[in-house]
């Protein structure tokens, strides 16, 4: 018989507010086993922890219930704590009371009643639970980085600087992101391409660091320590190790009227192209969509003008398979479609651009050399109006994001602010909701462009923008604080769209089983104190997948993105999983269900002997499971049908005594 | 019988560790409220989840069991789940056979991602069960002591 010990949380008033913890805790001590139970403010602190310690001395227990939040929280805690006080740390269920109980009950009643039971499973499970060992498992000392924008470049770097090699894979042609789109930087206005090409040739050059970029990852599998990965790079149809980046043949194609993507579509590329001057790395890739040659057959003329010999049409896409211990996810944002805005004039006019677009309209790498012109006429705007929080906290079904994206007030004072300071004769207004300026000399930033700069801050909303056929745009909207209409006659209107993370998540989340909110943004492992790891171990997260994200603080979480990789594959070896599926040898007749079932190929079969009556033996077929290669799904347990096989720490006996316990009531 | 309104089920949840389970935490999380009357268990994979206990449980007086695990193509095993889904449609068809109500059992893939769902899921299924009132077709006597 176990002496069970029972420990209720009452996680501050996360529990206690609607479960009544000492009617629990009563309640449990009088289950069949249990010797001792309590409950405490915090079970997870110190002070908690010691109590159960002091709790397995003083009153020998054998086995644990820790009724507190999800088992995906703090379970390995309180198995730390377990064996810290020389209790096997299998030894040890939680009953989830404030995920599963306090957090989505509002009656007290009902909320207490609920969480006696799930204790009572708990404890009913533990009566079964037998010590388990975990055995290791070793580490590839090789992180990968998906996404290839600043967040991801930053990461790569700090990892390859303890000595770690590191895979880039980044989906475009170079790598890079978002910030080569950007033109300059608030608050402290450097050029956005100064600061990142540095570091991008950085990456290229790190012999630790290998770029895989026009690719994308296609399958993820194994575990923390031991992923397998397969890397999908995409055919550019140029030798990636012959061609120079010289650029002769971007200039000779023919097809030069495709959009350019790097510019927003604002102007044109041709079918073989480069991104950008500084692009890493500075290879030509060939657009199959509008290459004549790869659609018809015919031209074929960058392969007569390219030097090197780098053009191969018939070049296809390659499979890379590598193994990783860590993987960290850096996929980025995007800004939403505008497309739907149409109270805003965004498909109709020329002139109302985005405000990435009006990046590249001021960036001197951009379409305009970075003189301020209509997109419509090529004229020299005189009035501009911005308009913040498009689509951004908007409560409306089905259109916008509920949540800040955090970087368009800092942005638009930012365009705001150089829109006066190039061209002087101009007016600029902007519509905002509430300014959000909070970070180091944001404030600052945004008041300078108020006082110094004299752009017109309105708060308010656009109501509409009307095209009018004498190329201006009529805006109007309100003002709030003066409780009137305001009527704008503007050359061009900057729409400051919402974030939203890069389509590419949602799949890749489900390729690394890892979890997403509801906006596709990925869910970190705790809000506030692991901020950059996925509640899926080996997984982290790198800048605006996991939220928007300014510069800054993507950099900022890079970094630590990165030292959690690099104690992840400092470390020699893993501790396994010991809930492993084991066979019952006398019960099993070696028909080979489980190992048909079995996703990992760990169940073979040895010829055994077996004492028989009256001194005889027997040799038979039985099956023996790897436990270093079995990973706990069960599957053979149930395919099983002679009920030899079973799974630690999730045995058939154990999950029928919860089951028992629950429909007990 | 009692009163529909009375009536209180008791609903016997499996949860796959990797998308279910944390489906239902971030439905904790998210504050997203649904009955009482579901309990979870943990497993590590719906295909861990032996027809045996969902027989057992309604044996044991349960009016519903639901087994939750992550998408098809998304399990963290690779293939558990689409075990589970063929397992569980042969034993619903035994089910249906033994005349226990279809809307008794189901299975539903709630990702991690997906507290929303998972809240939504339990909120329709203990609707459904209260709807059909108490199990008695399985419900073993034997068993209750």
């Amino acid at each position: 018989m176990q002496r069970i010990g029972v420990f209720v949380c009452w996680c501050g008033s996360n529990i206690a507010a609607t479960v009544d913890v000492a009617a629990v805790s009563e309640a449990l001590g009088h289950e069949p086993g249990v010797v001792f139970s309590t409950n405490y403010q915090y079970m997870c602190s110190e002070a908690g922890q010691n109590i159960i310690k002091n709790a397995i001395r003083d009153y020998q227990l054998t086995g644990i219930v820790v009724c507190s939040c999800s088992p995906r929280m703090h379970e390995a805690t309180f198995r730390k704590t377990a064996a810290s006080a020389g209790l096997n740390s299998y030894m040890v269920e939680i009953a989830n009371i404030r995920e599963q109980c306090s957090w989505i009950h509002k009656d007290k009643a009902q909320a207490t009643e609920k969480a006696i039971i799930l204790g009572r499973a708990a404890i009913a499970k533990v009566h079964l639970n037998a010590p388990l060992t975990a055995g290791e498992s070793p580490v590839t000392k090789r992180a990968l980085v998906i996404g290839g924008g600043i967040a991801g470049i930053q990461t790569a770097l700090d990892i390859a600087d303890a000595g770690f090699e590191v895979d880039i894979v980044e989906k475009q042609p170079t790598i890079g992101g978002k910030m080569t789109q950007i033109d300059k930087t608030f608050p402290t206005l450097d050029c956005a391409a100064c600061i990142l090409t540095p570091k991008m040739v950085d990456c290229a050059q790190n012999d630790k660091i290998n770029i895989f970029a026009y690719s994308e990852v296609k399958e993820v599998k194994g575990f923390v320590g031991n992923f397998h990965v397969k890397i999908n790079k995409k055919a550019r149809y140029v030798d990636a190790t012959k061609c120079t980046g010289c650029g002769e043949c971007t200039e000779k194609c023919p097809m030069k009227k495709i959009p350019n993507e790097f510019n927003l579509g604002l102007d044109n590329r041709h079918a073989i192209y480069i991104p950008f001057a500084q692009a890493v790395p500075k290879v030509a890739t060939i657009d199959p969509n509008a290459c004549n040659m790869l659609k018809n057959g015919k031209c074929g003329l960058c392969a007569k003008v390219c030097s090197a010999g780098a053009i191969d049409y018939k070049q296809k896409d390659e499979i890379v398979e590598r193994e990783y211990g860590a993987i960290v996810v850096a996929t980025g944002y995007n800004p939403i479609k505008l497309d739907d805005y149409d109270e805003y004039a965004y498909s109709l006019s020329k002139d109302v651009v985005s405000s990435l677009e009006f990046e590249r309209i001021t960036n001197a790498a951009g379409p305009t050399g970075g003189t301020l012109l209509r997109p419509s006429d090529g004229k020299h705007p005189h009035t501009l109006v911005f308009v913040q929080c498009v689509g951004s906290r908007c409560s409306a079904e089905g259109k916008g994001k509920s949540y800040c994206s955090k970087i368009c007030c800092m942005y638009t004072a930012k365009h705001a602010m150089l829109c006066r300071e190039k061209y002087p004769d101009t007016e600029v207004y902007v519509f905002y909701i509430d300014v959000r300026s909070p970070g180091k000399n944001y404030d600052e930033f945004y008041r300078r462009a108020v006082e110094e700069y004299g752009v017109h801050y309105i708060k308010g909303q656009v109501g509409k923008v009307v095209p009018r056929s004498d190329g201006k745009l009529l805006v109007q909207g309100s003002d709030l604080l003066a409780n009137e209409q305001v009527h704008i006659e503007a050359d061009m209107v900057v729409l400051a769209a919402a974030i939203e993370p890069d389509k590419s998540a949602r799949p890749l989340a489900t390729m690394l089983t890892a979890s997403m909110d509801t906006n596709d943004f990925f869910t970190e492992a705790h809000a506030k104190l692991r901020p950059v790891e996925s509640p899926t171990a080996g997984i982290f997260l790198s800048g605006a997948c996991q939220g928007p994200k300014d510069i800054p603080d993507t950099v900022a979480q890079a970094g630590a993105a990165a030292s959690k990789v690099i104690g992840l594959l400092a470390k020699d070896k893993l501790t396994c999983n010991p809930c492993t599926a084991h066979s019952d040898e006398m019960m099993c007749n070696g028909c080979s269900s489980c190992e048909k079932v079995c996703p990992y190929g760990a169940i073979s079969y040895v010829d055994k002997e077996f004492r028989m009556p009256n001194r005889t033996t027997a040799i038979r077929r039985v099956a023996v499971v790897n436990e270093a290669v079995c990973q706990g799904c069960g599957a053979c347990t149930v395919a099983c049908p002679s009920g030899a096989m079973d799974l630690k720490g999730f045995s058939n006996s154990q999950i029928m005594a919860e089951v028992d316990a629950i429909c007990k009531m | 019988m009692q009163d529909v309104n009375q009536f209180k089920p008791k609903i016997v949840a499996f949860c796959c560790n990797w998308c279910s389970y944390a489906g239902a935490d971030l439905a904790g999380t998210n504050r997203l409220q649904y009955p009482a009357d579901v309990k979870i268990i943990r497993v590590p994979c719906s295909c861990r989840v032996n027809p045996m206990f969902i027989l057992r449980a309604f044996q044991r007086g349960a009016d519903g069991v639901i087994l939750c695990g992550c998408h098809p193509g998304d399990c963290h095993y690779t293939t558990g789940n689409y075990y589970a889904r063929r397992r569980m449609t042969l034993l619903f068809s035994m089910l249906d056979y033994l005349g226990i109500e279809k809307q008794r059992t189901r299975v539903e893939w709630v990702s991690a991602a997906e507290g929303a769902k998972f809240a939504a899921t339990m909120n329709e299924f203990v609707a459904a069960v209260t709807q059909l009132g108490p199990n008695k077709r399985l419900e073993d006597l034997r068993c209750k002591n």
